[in-house]
């Protein structure tokens, strides 16, 4: 898909306006999106980067503005009221969500063909849908097999085939909306290199990410976006992390780790973990957690750390030769309700799928959890919107009004609503898997003021992570798993980028091969 | 956005009862007959069984479950119940003792049936609909078989002491009124006061999130299908003394009814939301429906389920309308 002219924008945007209701989501944006580039959109959650490219997508309608697009043969058209999603894919702007739109239950041809399937006759030409299909896959370096059930692919797999349906389309302009977060270090870098090819065939490229380091390497020019304002737009060569961080936040950005001072020794052990094995996903597991301790867990997606912790807190069973030890006693929790009346909190890292209920208010969603406790029989209604209330002042929990429901929140106030659901139940053991994923700088310094507040008064904390930084900034010490097995647990000035990265591919190990495994 | 989100909502909340204001203007428009003292209560008396059944109904529907089983049980209850008075004649002589005895057993009976549907959901994993479509053959068929492909009846010395649950009246409302009444408000306040309603709500949502907020999830399920099975025998109680007797026609189509009614009232049918007082509207509506219809001569009595079958898919198409205004 050649553009002929890379000197004129395909897409050009001129004081862009949406409102919803009489809120004002974007004011006055200008963008020009050239072929053959990579234009990264950064602002922190709310700040309108979703909907920017859900109007270039045809998702949603202008308020007020231009936006035009300029055909191959080099005719303008003015995108008004009629621009939607088939017409934009038809023109060749496509928008990948973060969730992802396949039908599951349909091969990866036919994902790629759905909606445009080659015929022969009335009957679907399956044999040249495949051949296709493995044209297209081939021609990315994806060795995905097009007979495939899409519903077998892992996301990184799924995420190939969407570009790959895009691809199909010969789409002029792909936008991503933050598709690494779903990834690991490895399939990122492979999507890297795919944008790269794309870029060099003359395909735009509109990519969001929360990863600086993400954008200041694959990134041309960078578009800064603020409450919906347009800050300006850079070439990427210009910019360092930090000049991003500042235009996005509108500060300087002082220590976004807060110092937390560490456990005495002597200090109780709340939790120790002995000889774990979760049948089928944990194989070895052993720790111990301090009162006041935060504990970093590391560890590539898939290495078990999610499954290690649900299975603590009664969600997942562990093996009957399972020491699990809380606060001197030893229990292995039957259900959550168990770990909960203990004093264990467990935040999910699924937000969405696991942690709030998006159709239900907010006080619905904040008092779930604990719920006996604003109920004598009946529940107690005004305690419990008294105690939201106060949530809402504890946790900076920005909404309108209390009959909103949960999923019109943005990700970071989401976040800190589930936080603030978490914490309903009291808890002194407190698990936090993922904390800030696909959450803005602003909200994240909030959280882990949080966690920095929680451990300073007692409270014992896990906290399991994909961000490298946020591990190190913020743990005492850090507990690193592959495969299913916690391979060691480091401490001061072993707490750093590589030796973790060792741990977590399985270079290094501190447990003794000489043993037999406990558990297959 | 505020005032068009709440006009919406209130529409949404209103409805049912709009509805029904309609219904009785046109009863009225139809025939001076239909605000008679006889019809009135006769409509209320009507609407009790398929109410108190719509009741359960909300319960399991709120959670995400649906029932399909109920007609056919509330026929097996009868059956049961006429069997144990018709058998303990011989060795209890007060009438009453038996009657309340049996009374124990329809609803230790409902319980059970209620539990092994919940049972069969929640820990053999078999989707809802399956379960109790094949309980709803299985009770369906041991009715028939109980009364030998004909109709087991009363005693009649028993019968006519039981029949005042059915034809007696207090402060001029049939008795059944009261017991529907009664449900109604248990049930309100169980669903919308209570942790177990709260749960039926977030279950109903997203189990998964309910499952990650430390609730039982099988046990709420489970107990909605007995509150269900209970909900059956309450009606069952007060219907069997109507007629003394009960066949394989018992209770049919009574599932439909009440779900019908459950979504008249504004009750999601996926699940996550539910409303009592909606469901009991809904299920005066039905009866209304089919009142009317009997009182004029414009429409054919026997186009009754028409009219219903239009009135729940038009109050489902404006439910759904709702749905869309408020997602912008």
């Amino acid at each position: 898909m050649p553009e002929p002219n890379s000197h004129f924008p395909i897409i050009t945007a001129r004081q862009l306006h949406k409102s919803f209701g009489d809120v004002q989501v974007l004011q006055g944006i200008d963008l020009d999106i050239y072929g053959g580039e990579v234009l990264a959109l950064l602002g922190e959650n709310g700040a309108g980067k979703s909907t920017l490219v859900k109007l270039l997508a045809g998702f949603e309608t202008l308020t007020a503005g231009q936006l035009e697009l300029r055909d191959l043969d080099g005719s303008s058209h003015s995108l008004a009221a009629d621009w939607t999603i088939e017409q934009a894919e038809k023109r060749g702007v496509v928008l990948i969500h973060q969730e992802l739109n396949l039908a599951e239950q349909l091969n990866v041809a036919d994902n790629i063909f759905l909606g445009n399937e080659l015929k022969r006759g009335l009957l679907l030409d399956q044999k040249r849908m495949l051949q296709k299909s493995r044209e297209y896959l081939q021609a990315l370096n994806c060795e995905v097999d097009p007979s495939t059930l899409v519903a077998e692919l892992a996301v990184s797999a799924k995420q190939l085939v969407e570009i790959a349906k895009a691809y199909a389309k010969q789409s002029r302009v792909l936008i991503l909306d933050e598709p690494t977060a779903v990834l690991t270090n490895r399939e990122s870098e492979a999507l890297f290199i795919l944008i790269e090819q794309l870029k060099q065939q003359g395909v735009a490229i509109v990519y969001i990410s929360h990863k600086l380091d993400e954008i200041e390497r694959i990134a041309d020019r960078i578009v800064v976006l603020r409450d919906g304002e347009m800050i300006g737009t850079y070439p990427a060569s210009t910019l360092s992390k930090d000049d991003m961080a500042r235009l996005m936040v509108g500060r300087e950005l002082s220590q976004l780790f807060p110092e937390i001072p560490r456990p005495p020794d002597s200090a109780e052990v709340v939790l120790e973990l002995q000889d774990a094995c979760v049948p089928g996903t944990i194989r070895h597991a052993e720790f111990q957690l301090r009162k006041g301790e935060v504990l970093g867990f590391s560890g590539l997606v898939g290495s078990g750390r999610t499954a290690l912790m649900e299975a603590i807190v009664g969600l997942r069973r562990f093996s009957e030769a399972t020491r699990l030890t809380v606060k001197g006693r030893q229990n292995r929790y039957p259900t959550l309700a168990a770990a909960r009346d203990d004093g264990i909190g467990y935040l999910t890292k699924d937000r969405k799928g696991c942690g709030l209920l998006l159709n239900m208010s907010l006080p619905f969603n904040f008092s779930l959890l604990a719920l006996d406790r604003f109920s004598r029989g009946l529940i107690d209604v005004q305690k419990e919107q008294a105690q939201f209330e106060a949530a809402v002042k504890t946790f900076d929990i920005r909404h309108k009004d209390d009959s909103l429901t949960a999923g019109k929140l943005s990700g970071g106030n989401q976040q800190k609503l589930l936080l603030a659901k978490i914490m309903a139940a009291e808890p002194d053991i407190i698990i936090i898997d993922e904390p800030t994923r696909g959450i803005d700088i602003g909200t994240r310094t909030e959280i882990y003021r949080f966690i920095a507040e929680l451990a300073g008064n007692g409270h014992a904390i896990i906290l399991v992570s994909s961000d490298m930084l946020e591990v190190i900034g913020l743990s005492h010490r850090v507990a690193v798993m592959c495969r299913g097995e916690l391979t060691g647990i480091l401490e001061g000035e072993a707490i750093e980028e590589h030796e973790i990265m060792r741990y977590a591919t399985g270079l290094k190990s501190d447990l003794d091969k000489q043993k037999e495994p406990l558990c297959a | 956005m505020p005032e068009k989100y709440f006009a919406a909502i209130d529409l949404k909340t209103a409805g049912p009862f709009l509805a029904l204001i309609a219904l009785i203007v046109i009863g009225m428009l139809v025939n001076e007959a239909f605000l008679s003292t006889g019809n009135l209560s006769n409509i209320l008396a009507r609407s009790s069984f398929i109410g108190i059944v719509a009741i359960g109904a909300t319960f399991v529907i709120t959670a995400g479950g649906i029932d399909l089983s109920v007609g056919a049980m509330a026929a097996f209850i009868s059956g049961c119940m006429i069997l144990i008075m018709n058998s303990l004649m011989e060795s209890i002589e007060s009438s009453v003792t038996i009657i309340l005895l049996a009374i124990l057993a329809s609803i230790g009976i409902g319980a059970l049936a209620g539990l092994l549907n919940g049972l069969l959901t929640t820990k053999a994993k078999i989707e809802a609909f399956i379960v109790t479509l094949g309980t709803m053959g299985i009770y369906r068929s041991l009715i028939t078989y109980m009364a030998d492909g004909g109709t087991l009846s009363l005693n009649f010395t028993i019968g006519d002491i039981y029949s005042e649950v059915y034809y007696g009246t207090l402060l001029g409302l049939p008795y059944p009124v009261w017991v529907f009444l009664l449900v109604a408000v248990v049930g309100y306040i169980l669903l919308n006061k209570t942790v177990f309603g709260r749960h039926c709500f977030a279950i109903g949502s997203n189990e998964q999130v309910a499952l990650y907020s430390a609730i039982h999830v099988d046990r709420v399920k489970t107990m909605t299908y007995m509150l269900q099975g209970v909900c059956v025998s309450i009606a069952t109680i007060i219907y069997v003394p109507r007629l003394g007797s009960a066949s394989g026609q018992t209770g049919i189509l009574w599932e439909l009814e009440a779900i019908a009614a459950v979504i008249i009232g504004g009750t999601v049918l996926k699940g996550g939301y539910g409303r009592i007082w909606g469901t009991v509207v809904g299920a005066l509506i039905l009866t209304l429906i089919g009142n009317i219809l009997n009182l004029t001569d414009a429409i054919s009595n026997y186009l009754n389920g028409a009219v219903q079958g239009i009135i729940v898919i038009v109050a489902v198409y404006l439910q759904r309308g709702a749905w869309r205004k408020k997602k912008h």
